[in-house]
């Protein structure tokens, strides 16, 4: 293994600038395993902000990811709106009951400010924490779900797709609310410490609505809230489909799409001409069962097909790596970027899949 | 009939449903409810359920138009009439987690077909096991999301097996659509990646059944 010769920043915002860095930068977005990295519950760990501030930094020196990702779970933003949550002993901690309970109740939600939250105050603190201790050698990437992907927690995904198609009105009023906090939350990450925010999509993905709904409803939804968010943003399609939006998601002012691994990663590297950098695509369902060979052969498939001239990150297509996958996996994807994502990567002249 | 289902279709996916309504009531003049169901709505679902497999569709027109053909054959079919398929005795569930979506476009597709099924909401392994037995259930249903969710199927297989039932259990959801062999290895008999394909599923096991 050549020694490294950039700092994570360094790197990442060379492949960020579509320049090719010394490797290829590895975001290995670990949450839950810092949990078991302190020997605690997922509900004890996400209890405290400095667990996870240990967890990360205990996770950043076994795999040397490229990032550290104090990401609680999804449901801590709709706990800011009186939400809860529910945790379970293997998994992400789940969203409790909607806080919409009706449509009509949008009439009357107000949206809940960053500073009243305990819960997202937790957050900030582990991003300060964590800024403290890396300075700016190492990515701290802060999450917000979009304005228009939140909903799904808020009232339950049937009931929004009901809402999006049946009363136009009030999702543009959920909207409106909705992107108030998106903003002030995200801004508030990127004060305490974040270097971006990872702006979780997966609503705007194919998977979820059809391209035409997607230009007029997610597309300018994350418009105005990219334009307010005062530091970088990386869009996150959560497994969902993105091939063929990929030039639409870059109009939004995006650097980076994490994409699925149903789609080709070559082919999500063409759409992406350079315009904007792509995040993904290893599976994280299968990679529970991968052995070491089989992590090695599928970091070459995804340093092969979207490595070449940069703009590219190896990471899970999700966002967040389950908890199954052991660690023998996590350190054998470490071990192949380490041997495969040395630039200039020729060896792929003679790499056949 | 080809020209109707693939109007019918294109109705659902734009979910313009007065078109959809009106091509439904020109097919019921030339032919009885459950053939009017089994010739244009089930087909059009399916095509429907093989471009959400491609990735030609998205889920919001899955679900909407779904929902809409319950609606439709609710109305002209209903749950009571002696049309509706002979069926062995199915249920579909949520297991574990909080995700209902696939599971309320299952429901409604496999009612769209024409079937009749016990709707158990969201269940964990225990309760499951005796309301499969106790139902004396032949085709169980299970949808998830969320990968721990997935591995508990295995618990619910075995301790079926384990009470003697011949139920078949059939799985969906997208921990199974990300790893192609999770169904096997979890115990389940089959998976479905739409729900049209759900339908089918059960079709097939109703004929291995007899």
């Amino acid at each position: 293994m050549t020694p490294a010769t950039m700092t994570s920043m360094q790197r990442v915002l060379t492949t960020l600038g579509h320049q090719e860095p010394d490797r290829v930068p590895l975001f290995l977005l670990t949450t839950l395993h810092g949990a078991k990295e302190l020997g605690m519950s997922i509900e004890h760990y996400f209890s405290s902000a400095e667990h996870v501030v240990q967890g990360q930094l205990r996770l950043l020196e076994k795999y040397r990811s490229d990032c550290v990702y104090p990401f609680f779970y999804a449901s801590i933003e709709t706990e800011a709106w009186g939400g809860t949550t529910i945790f379970v002993p293997d998994g992400p901690p789940l969203c409790g009951a909607p806080v919409i309970a009706q449509a009509s109740d949008i009439e009357t939600l107000s949206t809940p400010k960053v500073e009243n939250s305990p819960p997202l105050q937790k957050v900030l603190t582990a991003i300060r924490l964590l800024k403290q201790q890396l300075t700016d050698t190492v990515p701290i990437i802060g999450v917000a779900i979009s304005p228009f992907s939140l909903p799904v927690m808020q009232m339950g995904f049937h009931s929004y797709i009901e809402l999006m198609y049946e009363q136009p009105a009030l999702f543009d009023e959920l909207m409106q609310r909705n992107e108030e906090f998106t903003v002030a939350w995200a801004n508030a990450q990127l004060e305490a410490g974040a270097t971006a925010i990872c702006y979780f999509d997966p609503l705007s993905s194919t998977t979820s609505v059809p391209r035409e709904r997607y230009l007029r409803t997610g597309q300018q939804v994350a418009k105005r809230t990219l334009a307010r968010i005062k530091g970088p943003t990386a869009t996150h399609l959560a497994s969902g489909r993105g091939l063929s939006i990929i030039p639409d998601i870059a109009d939004t002012g995006t650097a980076v799409i994490g994409v699925s691994a149903m789609e080709d990663l070559a082919a999500l590297k063409n759409a992406a001409a350079g315009r904007v950098s792509l995040l993904g695509n290893l599976n994280g369902v299968e990679m529970r069962r991968w052995t070491p060979q089989m992590a090695e052969m599928e970091v070459k498939r995804a340093i092969a097909k979207a490595g070449r001239g940069g703009g590219f990150l190896l990471a899970d297509n999700h966002g967040e790596i389950p908890w199954q996958v052991p660690q023998d996996v996590l350190l054998a994807i470490r071990d192949a970027v380490d041997r495969w994502g040395q630039y200039p990567l020729n060896w792929i002249d003679d790499w056949r899949e | 009939m080809d020209t109707s289902v693939a109007s019918f279709r294109e109705a659902l996916e734009s979910l313009d449903r007065v078109q959809a309504d009106s091509i439904f009531q020109k097919t019921l003049l030339e032919l009885s409810p459950i053939d009017a169901v089994e010739q244009l709505v089930v087909p059009a679902l399916e095509q429907i359920g093989s471009a959400w497999d491609a990735g030609e569709v998205a889920l919001s027109q899955v679900y909407m138009s779904g929902r809409f053909c319950e609606e439709l054959v609710d109305r002209t079919l209903p749950p009571s009439d002696p049309d509706r398929k002979h069926q062995p005795r199915s249920a579909i569930v949520v297991l574990s987690d909080y995700h209902d979506l696939g599971k309320r476009i299952v429901y409604s597709v496999m009612r769209a077909s024409g079937f009749e099924l016990f709707d158990y909401g969201r269940m964990d392994v225990d309760a499951l096991v005796e309301r499969t037995v106790t139902d004396q259930i032949r085709v169980l249903m299970i949808s998830v999301l969320m990968l721990p969710s997935a591995l508990k199927v295995r618990e619910v297989c075995s301790r079926l097996k384990a009470t003697g039932s011949d139920v078949r259990v059939i799985v969906g959801g997208a921990p199974f659509l990300f790893d192609r062999e999770l169904w096997k290895e979890v115990g389940a008999d089959a998976m479905g990646s739409s729900a049209a394909q759900a339908v089918a599923i059960v079709e097939r096991m109703m004929g291995e059944m007899q």
